[in-house]
């Protein structure tokens, strides 16, 4: 099982997401330079966090051009797994391959913390290592994490499980019914906004990030190629 | 030579946290009558066109593609020729 990692002018957790693959998992990871367009080599792909293009225009409006996402949508469609973190949503959410759009956080500043969240899917491969309705602890680094969609949007997404982490106590950013990740409805792409690559070893803060990794490994081996 | 000037706002239904936050500061400046404010973002896209029709065309193209998003924004723009 190989990760490719793209990486945009710009991104700046794409070594945490690679050091998370080859800690938890030890599967090869590669970082894909933005202008490449191709990824049939590998069988997942991780869009990373930081600010795509300085975020210019919309957080993610800019990187959703660049080459590699010909491949990220090659690979979504195929069933392969894609996952966005942070800036990686907003990237997925910018090109249509999730529903809805990000705004700016409704108290206006950026939020760093350590933030409760409750996995609400726990029959994706990303989640299935997680206890059903699991709470777990990832870290958040975002200005632009408040998730929005129309009403129907989100009775769908409720409806068929799409609402993969939901915010508990405080909400950070306003999102709507307290969404911090969301699912394709065919389950093969994950954006969210918290940081499972910051939160895979205990000195970390939180381990718990880690099962989102596993998930996807035990999957493998259960099902074979996606 | 057309120049386009284009518009992009969050739509009515979708909350301003900025503009609300920029309310505030003018209530606190003693403009208490203002009600509301929305802030948005104006482009200027000068287009290498002398073809008025095309023009409104592109620039329709790539606020659909592009300079606005759908989900959250609307977007209006005016054209003017020779600027």
């Amino acid at each position: 099982m190989r990760f490719a990692v793209p990486v945009f002018p710009g991104s700046n957790c794409d070594v945490d997401c690679i050091k998370a693959v080859r800690e938890v998992l030890d599967r090869p990871v590669d970082p894909v330079w933005h202008l490449e367009g191709k990824l049939d080599d590998y069988d997942a792909v991780i869009l990373p966090g930081g600010f795509s293009y300085g975020d210019y225009l919309r957080s993610g409006s800019l990187a959703r051009f660049s080459p590699v996402m010909e491949g990220v949508y090659e690979a979504a469609e195929k069933g392969k797994w894609v996952i966005g973190i942070c800036n990686g949503f907003q990237i997925l959410l910018e090109a249509g391959l999730l529903p809805g759009a990000m705004r700016v956080n409704d108290h206006l500043q950026f939020r760093c913390d350590i933030q409760k969240l409750r996995v609400e899917n726990d029959r994706l491969p990303f989640t299935q290592d997680y206890g059903r309705e699991e709470e777990i602890f990832l870290p958040i680094a975002h200005k632009e994490g408040n998730y929005y969609c129309d009403e129907e949007t989100l009775s769908r997404l409720e409806q068929n499980g799409q609402v993969v982490f939901r915010y508990m106590g405080e909400n950070p950013n306003g999102s709507v019914a307290d969404i911090a990740g969301i699912v394709n409805e065919k389950g093969n792409v994950l954006g969210m906004m918290p940081h499972p690559e910051r939160a895979v070893h205990a000195w970390m803060g939180s381990a718990d990030g880690a099962k989102l990794f596993t998930s996807m490994l035990h999957d493998w081996r259960e099902n074979g190629a996606a | 030579m057309y120049k386009a000037t284009i518009v992009v706002r969050l739509k009515p239904s979708v909350l301003d946290p900025q503009g609300n936050a920029v309310k505030g500061s003018l209530h606190s400046l003693g403009f208490e009558d203002v009600e509301e404010v929305r802030i948005g973002k104006t482009m200027e896209v000068w287009l290498d066109t002398s073809d008025s029709a095309l023009a409104s065309e592109r620039v329709e193209a790539m606020c659909k593609k592009l300079l606005a998003n759908p989900v959250i924004e609307n977007y209006e723009y005016e054209l003017e020729e020779g600027a």
